[in-house]
């Protein structure tokens, strides 16, 4: 639990020393991408961005896996927990998604029996604790989630639980990474990694991306002295003229990353196309079960097709989750849309940049 | 056929009705016989008092002597549902009992009386009804207040879910000055009576979400002895809030709307129990926006504040109480954190369910 409660890594001296290096080292602007939507809520939860010189300007990324849920997924998710004879179970997150047009919630208040679990292992439980029932879990979020969907699958096929089903959504950093580094009008010139999924990837796979782009990438973690620390490492190479992979996450990540849970994630899925919403389809950016493991994969159990489906024309949300747009850009925010009404996903999760605005700049203090 | 642990029983037989049941059935509900020893057993034997017993329709209450001239009636009513119904530091009972004496203390008013309706599902245990009002009777004792009517009625299995409690309460206060939710003024202090977030944890933890053991008990309690003590101390209190559902955020941009001011909170100075704070982390979620059940804010002028909280320390439950910010006027009203890193954001309503993140 010391790690947990440690004020070492929220210190006001260590935090006002790495803002006076980052300051001291700073000639000209800067853009900077975290990726992940966890360290976007530590940003603004802290108010790190109200710290740093005027030119550091920090570009919320695509890592909150409920904004990047495909609208096609969510539908099928709705199809799904709405058959009478289905439990329909997923992390809390994404149950007050919209689709086209209801979410989960409303879906549970009609009558669907949608479960809140804290881990995929709980579905299998309950799958096993009602063999009457079709159990589907909704596979969402990035290499970090995986494993445990993937422990999951396996603990179910070992024990015989032929009523558990995924709904395969999951999604990976890398490809979300050339996509936004290779389109004309990107604006990042550097990124912070997202320390949890390096936990478990390693940061191999970034080193050709950083060589290929000429874009320096460095590993940073949660806290804020984490994230001052990531940022002054960026910035740093910048000034330089440098594009490495560095680790500003030691005490969590090494370079091979979690080589068990890799081996876990191969066993059970492989890298399949798949569709980022408000980005489009980022081939191989998505992990599908292998065929061995096909029959844990609900579409083998229900017709679920795959409709063509429309976002609200006001949202921006995928020019937000590009970087290329901030929330404050868009007429929607805070009017039509808010964390209670969201028209788009990233103002659905804390995570989402669109609700951590909201709740942390909304009226600018 | 034989039912396990009963003997086979031969030839012909005419079994007596069952006299002393173990659930509740919908007969307890019909007005007749079984409502009326379920009347007397359950819940005379434990809130009774000559008023609830004289077993009228209504309960005649004399306030000729009670009512001091310049006070008023206060009235206030909550209806009750928690699951699980027991969790540590509390059940439904004593819950029903403390919201309601709550929501009279927080107008500044002492709790007299309380009326119950029971809404119970068929096939509750009588065992747990009689422990919920146990703890109801319990609870009423620790407030000073007295259950002068009640009623109770059944559904049928599946149409609710175990036992709802609705509570009705009057007591009264002061008619001047008035203590409520806009009378926050630039210039006052606020003060919390307690660690936030341990209703909210205990609770999250009793439904078996937590996935993790913690230690970390509700603090379901009737603050009307609190607000007495203070009051008669300090009687220049502008507002007083428990911080229920939506937690201390949601009441503190309630009260700034209210009273049309900004409150400017010190992130380090709100008490969080050590264990909250863990289970938070590592649940994604954030104690300024969790329940508290014994918990009040205070808000009063600052030249007060430190003898409002002498007096909240000496109550052992307002013996961690803290000045956690103050009230200041801007251009629109707002609730702001300044964070423990010295920097300054705006606190919103919570919207919807608070839900755990997922990574």
């Amino acid at each position: 639990m010391t790690t947990l409660t440690n004020a070492n890594f929220r210190s006001e001296e260590l935090t006002q020393k790495l803002v006076a290096s980052i300051r001291a080292i700073t000639t000209r602007p800067w853009n900077i991408m975290e990726i992940c939507g966890g360290q976007t809520h530590a940003i603004l939860q802290y108010g790190l961005d109200q710290l740093l010189p005027a030119g550091i300007q920090l570009i919320h990324g695509p890592g909150c896996p409920v904004c990047v849920t495909s609208l096609e997924s969510i539908e099928q998710a709705l199809k799904i927990a709405r058959q009478e004879d289905v439990i329909f179970t997923s992390f809390g997150d994404m149950l007050r998604v919209p689709g086209a047009g209801q979410d989960l919630f409303s879906a549970r208040a009609s009558g669907a029996d949608v479960r809140v679990v804290y881990s995929p292992m709980e579905a299998v439980k309950i799958a096993a604790l009602n063999s009457q029932k079709k159990v589907v879990f909704f596979a969402v979020g990035f290499e970090t989630t995986v494993p445990s969907i993937a422990q999951s699958v396996l603990h179910a096929k070992r024990n015989g639980i032929t009523n558990f089903t995924i709904l395969p959504a999951n999604v990976l950093v890398p490809p979300a990474m050339h996509a936004i580094l290779s389109s004309p009008e990107n604006r990042v010139q550097g990124f912070l990694a997202a320390g949890h999924v390096c936990a478990v990837m390693g940061y191999w796979e970034y080193e050709p991306i950083a060589a290929r782009y000429h874009t320096p990438i460095v590993v940073t973690g949660f806290e804020p002295v984490d994230i001052l620390n990531g940022i002054l490492m960026t910035v740093q190479q910048l000034e330089a003229g440098m594009h490495n992979v560095q680790n500003a996450y030691r005490r969590a990540v090494t370079r091979e990353g979690n080589l068990t849970a890799q081996g876990i994630i191969a066993q059970v899925f492989e890298p399949v196309d798949r569709n980022w919403r408000g980005i489009g389809l980022i081939p191989l950016s998505g992990l599908g079960l292998r065929p061995e493991f096909q029959t844990f994969d609900v579409h083998e159990h229900f017709e679920l097709g795959h409709e063509t489906l429309a976002e609200s024309p006001l949202c921006i949300a995928g020019s937000v989750l590009r970087g290329v747009a901030t929330p404050h850009d868009c007429p929607a925010f805070g009017r039509q849309c808010t964390p209670g009404t969201p028209l788009g996903a990233p103002m659905v999760s804390s995570e989402g940049a669109c609700a951590a605005y909201y709740r942390y700049q909304r009226v600018k203090a | 056929m034989t039912q396990a642990g009963y003997p086979e029983m031969q030839g012909p037989n005419c079994p007596l009705p069952i006299s002393k049941r173990e659930m509740v059935v919908i007969g307890h509900g019909s007005g007749g016989q079984l409502t009326h020893e379920l009347i007397r057993d359950v819940f005379q034997s434990r809130l009774g008092n000559p008023l609830l017993n004289a077993g009228n329709d209504s309960a005649l209450l004399d306030l000729s002597q009670a009512l001091p001239a310049g006070q008023r009636l206060v009235v206030s009513t909550d209806a009750h549902i928690v699951s699980p119904l027991f969790f540590p530091g509390g059940d439904i009972g004593r819950l029903s009992v403390c919201g309601t004496v709550n929501d009279l203390a927080m107008m500044g008013a002492q709790p007299r009386y309380l009326t119950a309706t029971f809404i119970i599902e068929e096939g509750f245990l009588i065992s747990d009804l009689e422990k919920i009002v146990d703890s109801m009777a319990a609870a009423c004792a620790e407030a000073r207040v007295q259950l002068v009517a009640a009623d109770t009625k059944v559904t049928e299995h599946g149409k609710s879910d175990g036992i709802f409690i609705s509570t009705t309460g009057i007591g009264w206060a002061r008619s001047t000055p008035r203590i409520a939710g806009d009378q926050a003024r630039p210039g006052d202090a606020v003060l919390v009576s307690g660690p936030m977030g341990n209703h909210g944890i205990a609770i999250a933890q009793a439904r078996g979400n937590l996935g993790f053991q913690s230690n970390v008990v509700s603090d379901t309690a009737p603050l009307n002895s609190l607000v007495g003590q203070l009051l008669a101390e300090v009687p220049n209190v502008h507002v007083f809030r428990d911080p229920t559902r939506g937690g201390l955020a949601t009441t503190l941009v309630e009260i700034s709307r209210q009273s049309s001011v900004t409150i400017e909170l010190d992130e380090k100075a709100i008490p969080i129990d050590p264990p909250v704070r863990v289970a938070c982390e590592l649940l994604g979620l954030d104690p300024l926006y969790l329940a508290n059940e014994g918990k009040m804010l205070v808000i009063l002028p600052a030249e007060f504040a430190y003898t409002a909280l002498r007096v909240l320390r000496a109550n052992p439950l307002g013996n961690q109480a803290a000045i956690i910010g103050h009230v200041t006027k801007r251009p629109q009203p707002q609730l702001l954190l300044k964070t423990t890193l010295g920097t300054t954001r705006v606190l919103e309503m919570l919207s919807g369910e608070m839900l755990p993140r997922i990574c």
